[in-house]
């Protein structure tokens, strides 16, 4: 389980949210959602240690969070990488074993056998040699999610792993985090799609400049909470089937 | 044309001066197009200019010490990455703006320095290159930073291809991208200190990025672009310190001047630029029937 306790952050001195308090249960998949700069992002990069948290603390099964940062997989949003870098999809995949190899060791064999075995599994054997920049952005997507894989890491966080793909990526990329969530790992995704919050999500944490509820989606998805977060406009169009039925 | 160049055989034959030359040529050429894919891949070629810069008041000290210009030019060097990064990130000044206030910096002290040295010949080899004038102990300096450099790709490549690729994730995984870093710029100053030689300070940037962008429009492989992108360096080394005896041009000039043209050829007829070939797949959205949509955070 991931714990967060009292965090704050604040980027110069405003900040995006404090004294926030949140728990990530393993063997689940919990969503994030909130409007548009809620602070979404900023939960999980502080997580990460990936941006410096003003106050507070983040621990794994009761370590700090940066002791077990090996098994950590972060897929973030993938409009941040240069896609016309000089690596095809393999190459990218291999760089999952990177951090249990350490330093001073290279991918050999096994690694490149394993990247094989989960390009299979997103069904993109095929497209193993080609330039990661000639690639839709659902087989990209589905290129880091192998590389993931390969990474073998207890906890797993995606940052709008949805946004701009085709439903077969969605698809295929939901199934393979359902796997995750029976191996036990803690799986957090960010997320904006509201439709299918139900459907993905086991457990779910509502932000909007701090945490407004969370726990499992049956309890915190409902029309109260979606107005306080968004607008009584959108609650209205998502719940209004279960009012009127 | 043809005679000229038996005549610059015939001349390597005959003058060790020549030989030295050649041999830097090449040691330059394959540590500059090595390390360079690096620093565009970083997007660093500003910063490569900088550093290169930076170092003069090193090279300038070391003169005046009687001490090795690597020692004096890497503690320069080191010391304007460490300020470049410490200016951009303890205030809200953008990294290009701390690189031009540094690098300015350090070569106005340079300047200075090497003037108070009075070697007015020296300047003009270390601005423009001078790579006629290489001394044995030079050639060794050379020798050794090649093989530092192929030892630092060598061992660090999966670190290095990682941290250029994408370095958010190499941090989540706990590698220290910041060590990559400096331990890049430490390198980066070595060669640039070894390509004075050749190309002077002023040129340096364009030993380390134009081979370096030429062979990335080649190739879609980090390990082939680092092999091509030495190859190019050579090769624009090499013709240039032929063009630089023919004609007797400064050395300098004249290998960028052959780098910047095989640069010019390759934009107009490598695949990836597709001027004259199309490359075969551009996206597959087509095949896929890919939704676009925009993201709303």
């Amino acid at each position: 389980m991931i714990d967060i306790r009292d965090l704050t952050v604040a980027y110069d001195d405003t900040p995006v949210f404090t004294d926030v308090a949140v728990q990530f249960n393993a063997g689940k998949i919990t969503g994030i959602i909130g409007p548009n700069g809620a602070g979404k992002s900023t939960l999980i990069k502080a997580v990460l240690g990936l941006i410096k948290s003003q106050e507070g603390t983040v621990t794994y099964n009761d370590r700090p969070f940066s002791e077990v940062q090996k098994k950590v997989a972060y897929v973030e949003q993938r409009k941040e990488l240069d896609l016309n870098f000089p690596i095809n999809v393999l190459d990218v995949v291999i760089t999952g074993t990177y951090g249990q190899l350490g330093l001073f060791r290279n991918p050999g064999k096994k690694e490149k056998l394993a990247s094989q075995e989960a390009l299979k599994q997103v069904s993109l054997e095929e497209f193993a040699s080609r330039q990661i920049g000639n690639l839709s952005g659902g087989q990209l997507q589905r290129v880091f999610v192998a590389r993931t894989i390969v990474q073998e890491a207890d906890i797993i966080i995606m940052d709008e792993p949805f946004v701009g793909i085709d439903l077969q990526s969605e698809t295929a990329i939901m199934k393979i985090m359902k796997q995750w969530r029976d191996d036990n790992k803690t799986i957090i995704v960010v997320h904006h799609d509201l439709n299918k919050v139900s459907k993905y999500f086991d457990d779910l944490v509502i932000m909007n400049h701090g945490i407004l509820d969370y726990g499992p989606t049956a309890r915190v998805y409902n029309a109260q909470n979606i107005e306080q977060a968004f607008s009584s406009d959108l609650s209205d169009v998502l719940f209004e089937e279960e009012v009127g039925s | 044309m043809l005679n000229s160049i038996t005549e610059f055989i015939t001349a390597l034959g005959k003058y060790d001066f020549l030989q030295s030359a050649l041999l830097t040529a090449v040691m330059v050429g394959v540590m500059s197009g090595i390390i360079g894919s690096f620093i565009i891949l970083r997007g660093m070629s500003l910063m490569g200019d900088a550093i290169s810069h930076a170092v003069l008041p090193g090279v300038a000290i070391a003169y005046m010490l009687g001490i090795n210009i690597l020692l004096g030019a890497s503690v320069f060097g080191i010391l304007a990455a460490i300020l470049i990064g410490f200016v951009a990130s303890h205030s809200k000044i953008k990294t290009d703006t701390s690189i031009g206030i540094v690098f300015s910096a350090f070569y106005a002290l340079g300047f200075i320095l090497i003037s108070m040295a009075e070697s007015t010949t020296n300047l003009h080899h270390i601005l423009f290159g001078n790579i006629l004038a290489v001394s044995d102990s030079d050639i060794m300096t050379t020798a050794v930073v090649l093989a530092l450099v192929i030892l630092f790709v060598s061992i660090f490549y999966k670190e290095l291809l990682v941290t250029s690729f994408d370095e958010t994730y190499a941090k989540t995984y706990g590698l220290k991208t910041q060590v990559i870093h400096y331990a890049l710029m430490l390198v980066l100053t070595l060669v640039t200190v070894s390509a004075l030689q050749t190309v002077g300070i002023i040129l340096v940037v364009a030993m380390l990025i134009t081979p370096a962008a030429t062979s990335f429009l080649w190739t879609d492989r980090l390990s082939i672009m680092l092999y091509l992108s030495a190859g190019v360096g050579v090769v624009s080394s090499v013709t240039g310190l032929y063009l630089s005896y023919t004609f007797n041009w400064a050395s300098g000039p004249a290998i960028v001047l052959v780098a910047a043209m095989l640069f010019a050829v390759s934009f107009v007829v490598s695949p990836k630029q597709g001027f004259l070939f199309k490359k075969r797949t551009r996206k597959t959205e087509v095949e896929e029937g890919l939704k676009y949509e925009t993201n709303i955070d």
